[in-house]
C-alpha cells in the first residue's frame, strides 16, 4: 500500500433516526412511527462511516472530515456528536419535512458539489426507513464510483479497495477517486466519544444552510399511503418427531 | 432480561427544568461556556459508556467476584479494561478543576454520571469511588511537593487512591483507631497498624495505589483528637514497593466485584497532609462528596430496579385484571402491570425515583453554587443548604434503594428470587450503601443533633422557607393547589417537629437521639413533597406531552399514597417521649 501524496478530504452523511433500542409504537392515524418523546441518535450505520472516516485520518489518509446530515435543528445533536468523535466541521441541512432517499441525495449532491470531497462514506441505509439507496443514488447523480456494503477499506496508491460483503462472500472493488463507500455492519467498531473531545467538539464550526440555499427542490412524488406495524407472531407448536414436521410441513404448512 | 437504558430524559427534566441550572450556570465564572445542549451531550456519551462497558460486566463481575493469592487482587475479567475505557474517556477528570488536569465540568454533571454507574455496576465503581473526594483532600491539604507529584495522576485516572480509616475496633468510632506513625529522619514518617475494610486497598486496575490513612503521631492525644491524616503509594517515588500489604479480602452480600482489603502497614513510608491531629477535619472535606455519592448509589439502585420491574410486568401475564386500560381487549390473562397491587408498587417506584433524582441534583447543584457562585450570601446559603442536605441523601436514598430493590424484586414473584433476572444483585449490591460511610444511623444523628438542632435550626429555617416560596408559586396554579397547601401544612409540622425536639433536649438529652431516625425520614418525605409539588407545578398545563402527563400522575401518587407517611413519622417522634428500655447485659 503506498500512501496518496495529498491526503484527502473525506464528507460523511449521516441521519439522525430513532434509537436502536425504542420500540417503536405507529401513530393511532397510521401516518408513521410515533417520535413523540422517543430518544432519537445517530444511525448506527452512519457511526461506523463517522468511525472510518476518523481512522482514515488518524492513518494520515484523510486530511480533513467533514459531517453532514439533513434534518431537522434537532439534527444538530448528532453532528456535535460526530465532531466529538473526530469530524472536523459540520453541516446541517435544515428541514422539518421528512424527505425521502432521492431528495436526500440531491442535497448531498448540492453539498459534495460545493466541498469536492474525495470520498464520501455513507451508511448503507438508515433503521428508521431501511431504503438501502440514498449512497446509491449519490453516487449515479455525482458520478462517483461507488463502493456499498463496504467490510473493509484500504488505500491502494491513488485509488480505493472496498471489500463488499455480498451473497455468498466477499467481493473486492478497486474504485477510482473520487469515490462513495457505503458501510456494512462488520466494517469497524466505533469508539465512544471522550469526554475532552466533546468539551473541543463544541468549537468545532456547524454551518447551518437550507434546502432553498442549495437550490434543491425537496419535493416527493412520492406518497406514504399508511404505515402499520407487523402482524403479531401467533404462538408455535412442538412436534413430537421428525415425521411429525415433516407431515405437517406438507399437510398444514404445505411447503414442500 | 436485567437491561438498563439511562433515563436522559428524566435527567434532562430535573437539569434543564426543575434546577434551570444552565442559567445559574451563567453567574458561575467556571461554568460560563456551559450551556444545556452541551450538558445533555456530556450526559448522553457517559450513558452510552455506562450502558455499553459497565452494564455487561455487572452480573459476570457478581458470579466471579475478586480473587486474591500471595497479596495479590484479581478483579473480575473485563474490569480493568473498563477502567482504561473509562480513564481514556476523560471521565475520572469530569469535575476536577482545568488548571488541575480536569474538565471543570459541575458537580450536578459528575452526578448524573455518578447515578449512571452506580446503576450499571456498583461493584467497578467502587475502584474510582473516591477519586474526586481524594483528588479535594489532596489539593486542599497536601503540601505543593505531594500536590505536584500525585494531584495530576489522581485528576486523569493513572493513580487510583484508597481511603483506609477501619481497623476491627475502631469502626463507626475513628476515634478509637490505633494505627501509629513515626516521624522518620527524611522528613516524612513510618506507618504501622492493619486496617480493615478499604474498598480497593489492592487490585490490578492502576500500577500504584495511594492509601490516605488515618493514624496516631506518637503525641497524639487520645481519641478523634489525636488522629492524623497520612499519604501512603503502594509504589514509593523511586519505584520500591512500600511496605503495605494485602492480608486478603472479604466475602460480601454484595459488590462482589469490588475488592474489600485488609492491609497491613509496617513501617510504610508516608506523608503528613495537612496539620499534626487535624486529620479528621483534613478528611471531612472528602466526606460529604463522599457521602452525596453514596446517596447516588441508593438513587441508582431504585433507578435499575424501577426499570426492570417495569419492563417484566409488562410482560408477564397472570391472571385477569379488574380492570384494563381503555381499548385493551380481554385476554386468557393480563400484563400484571394493570393489577392494583402492582400498580401500587410500580408507582411507588418511578414516584420515589425521579423525586430523588431531583433532590440529588438539587444537593450537587447546591455543592457547585456553594464553591463557583459569584454571590458570597448565596454562596453560604448553598453551603449550609447542602451540609443539611447531605446526611439526609445518603441515608435517605440508600434505604430507599434497598428497600425499592426488594419491591422490584417481589414483582418479578419467584423468578426475581433466582439468579437469572438479576434483580436479586440489585437487591445485594444496594445494601452496602446502608451500612458504610457513616451508617444511616450515623446520618440520622448528624442530620437531627448536629445539622439541625446545632445551629438552633437556622439551616432547616432555611431550607424550609424554600419549600414554602414553592409552595406560594404553585399555589395559583390549579392543578398544584391542593399539593402546596399540603406541603405548606407539613412544613408547619416539622418546625413544630423539631422545635419540640429542641425543647426536650435539656430534659431528656437522649431523646433526639431516640428520634433522629423518624426526623430523617420525615424530612425527606417532606422534600419530596417539594420536589414532586415544584415538578407538577412545571408540568402542569402540558399533559398532552405523556411526559408531563406521567409527572402530573406521579405528583399526584405521591401526595395521595406516600406523603401521608409523614403522619405516622410525626407520630414516632412523638413516641419518642417515651424512655427505651435497656437490655438486659
Amino acid at each position: 500500500m503506498t500512501e496518496r501524496e495529498t491526503p484527502m478530504k473525506i464528507l460523511i452523511s449521516l441521519k439522525r433516526v430513532v434509537d436502536y433500542n425504542v420500540k417503536v409504537r405507529v401513530k393511532p392515524d397510521q401516518s408513521g412511527v410515533d417520535l413523540a418523546n422517543v430518544k432519537m441518535s445517530m444511525n448506527p450505520f452512519c457511526e461506523i462511516a463517522v468511525e472510518e472516516a476518523v481512522r482514515l485520518k488518524e492513518r494520515g489518509i484523510a486530511s480533513e472530515i467533514v459531517a453532514v446530515s439533513v434534518g431537522p435543528a434537532a439534527a444538530q445533536e448528532q453532528l456535535r456528536t460526530a465532531l466529538a468523535l473526530g469530524a472536523d466541521r459540520a453541516i446541517l441541512v435544515e428541514t422539518d419535512e421528512e424527505l425521502g432517499s432521492l431528495a436526500v441525495a440531491k442535497l448531498l449532491k448540492a453539498v459534495v458539489d460545493k466541498e469536492q470531497p474525495q470520498l464520501v462514506i455513507t451508511g448503507k441505509q438508515a433503521i428508521d426507513s431501511d431504503n438501502n439507496q440514498t449512497g446509491q443514488m449519490l453516487a449515479a447523480l455525482t458520478g462517483y464510483a461507488q463502493g456499498t456494503f463496504a467490510s473493509k477499506v484500504e488505500q491502494a496508491g491513488d485509488k480505493l479497495k472496498v471489500t463488499r460483503e455480498i451473497d455468498g462472500g466477499l467481493q473486492t472493488l478497486e474504485l477510482s477517486l473520487p469515490a462513495i463507500v457505503t458501510t456494512d455492519l462488520r466494517l469497524n467498531e466505533p469508539r465512544y466519544a471522550s469526554l475532552p473531545n466533546i468539551m473541543k467538539a463544541k468549537k468545532k464550526p456547524l454551518e447551518t444552510v437550507k434546502p432553498a440555499d442549495l437550490g434543491v427542490s425537496v419535493a416527493s412524488t412520492l406518497k406514504v399511503l399508511k404505515v402499520e406495524a407487523p402482524a403479531e407472531r401467533q404462538a408455535g407448536i412442538k412436534v413430537g418427531s421428525v415425521a411429525e414436521l415433516v407431515e405437517k410441513l406438507k399437510s398444514e404448512a404445505k411447503v414442500i | 432480561m436485567w437491561h438498563y437504558q439511562a433515563p436522559l430524559r428524566d435527567m434532562r427534566f430535573v437539569i434543564e427544568e426543575w434546577l434551570a441550572a444552565p442559567a445559574d450556570w451563567q453567574g458561575m465564572p467556571a461554568f460560563e461556556s456551559l450551556d444545556g445542549e452541551l450538558a445533555a451531550q456530556v450526559i448522553e456519551e457517559a450513558a452510552r459508556f455506562a450502558s455499553g462497558v459497565l452494564a455487561p460486566l455487572n452480573a459476570p463481575g457478581d458470579r466471579q467476584g475478586c480473587r486474591f493469592e500471595n497479596g495479590r487482587v484479581t478483579t473480575p475479567d473485563g474490569f480493568p479494561a473498563a477502567y482504561r475505557a473509562f480513564v481514556e474517556g476523560g471521565w475520572a477528570a469530569l469535575a476536577c478543576a482545568p488548571e488541575d488536569g480536569g474538565q471543570g465540568l459541575p458537580q450536578l454533571l459528575n452526578a448524573a454520571l455518578l447515578e449512571m454507574i452506580y446503576s450499571t455496576n456498583h461493584a467497578w465503581a467502587m475502584y474510582p469511588g473516591i477519586a474526586h473526594g481524594a483528588y479535594e483532600c489532596l489539593r486542599a491539604h497536601g503540601t505543593p511537593e505531594l500536590r505536584e507529584r500525585y494531584l495530576a495522576d489522581i485528576v486523569s485516572g493513572e493513580i487510583l487512591p484508597t481511603m483506609c480509616l477501619t481497623e476491627p475496633q475502631a469502626g463507626s468510632d475513628v476515634g478509637l483507631l490505633r494505627s501509629r506513625a513515626e516521624p522518620a529522619a527524611d522528613g516524612g514518617y513510618r506507618l504501622s497498624g492493619s486496617k480493615l475494610f478499604a474498598s480497593g486497598g489492592e487490585h490490578d486496575l492502576t500500577g500504584n495505589i495511594l492509601h490516605l490513612v488515618l493514624a496516631r503521631l506518637p503525641d497524639a492525644p487520645p481519641g478523634s483528637r489525636g488522629i492524623s491524616l497520612f499519604l501512603v503509594p503502594k509504589l514509593l517515588p523511586d519505584g520500591r514497593r512500600n511496605a503495605v500489604r494485602c492480608d486478603g479480602i472479604e466475602h460480601k452480600l454484595g459488590i462482589r466485584g469490588s475488592a474489600t482489603c485488609t492491609l497491613s502497614f509496617e513501617h510504610a513510608e508516608g506523608w503528613l497532609l495537612g496539620e499534626p491531629h487535624k486529620g479528621l477535619a483534613a478528611m471531612f472535606v472528602m466526606m460529604n462528596s463522599a457521602r452525596l455519592h453514596v446517596g447516588l448509589q441508593g438513587l441508582g439502585h431504585a433507578e435499575a430496579a424501577w426499570q426492570n420491574a417495569a419492563q417484566y410486568a409488562a410482560e408477564r401475564r397472570q391472571m385477569r385484571a379488574v380492570r384494563r386500560p381503555p381499548g385493551r381487549a380481554e385476554a386468557p390473562a393480563d400484563p400484571i402491570h394493570y393489577h392494583p397491587a402492582m400498580r401500587r408498587v410500580l408507582l411507588e417506584l418511578r414516584t420515589l425515583t425521579e423525586g430523588m433524582r431531583a433532590l440529588g441534583y438539587w444537593t450537587a447543584h447546591l455543592l457547585d453554587e456553594a464553591e463557583q457562585g459569584a454571590d458570597p450570601a448565596r454562596r453560604a446559603r448553598a453551603q449550609g443548604r447542602a451540609m443539611l442536605l447531605t446526611p439526609l441523601v445518603k441515608a435517605f436514598f440508600t434505604e430507599q434503594g434497598f428497600r425499592l430493590a426488594s419491591a422490584a424484586l417481589q414483582v418479578f414473584g419467584g423468578y426475581g428470587y433466582v439468579q437469572e433476572y438479576a434483580i436479586e444483585q440489585t437487591l445485594r449490591d444496594s445494601r452496602i450503601a446502608m451500612i458504610y460511610e457513616g451508617s444511616n444511623e450515623i446520618q440520622a444523628n448528624d442530620l437531627l443533633l448536629r445539622k439541625v438542632l446545632g445551629d438552633g435550626g437556622a439551616v432547616l429555617r432555611d431550607l424550609l422557607e424554600e419549600f414554602r416560596a414553592e409552595a406560594e408559586v404553585a399555589a395559583i396554579c390549579p392543578d398544584c393547589a391542593a399539593f402546596a397547601a399540603t406541603l405548606a401544612h407539613y412544613c408547619d409540622c416539622l418546625t413544630t417537629a423539631a422545635e419540640g425536639l429542641a425543647a426536650a433536649t435539656t430534659q431528656d438529652p437522649e431523646r433526639p437521639y431516640r428520634a433522629a431516625g423518624d426526623f430523617l425520614r420525615l424530612l425527606g418525605l417532606v422534600a419530596l413533597a417539594f420536589a414532586w409539588l415544584r415538578s407538577a407545578r412545571l408540568a402542569a398545563g402540558r399533559g398532552g406531552d405523556p411526559f408531563y402527563a406521567g409527572k402530573l400522575e406521579s405528583a399526584a401518587f405521591f401526595f395521595a399514597y406516600l406523603l401521608p407517611e409523614a403522619d405516622h413519622r410525626l407520630a414516632l417522634i412523638e413516641a419518642s417521649r417515651q424512655p427505651l428500655p435497656f437490655l438486659p447485659e
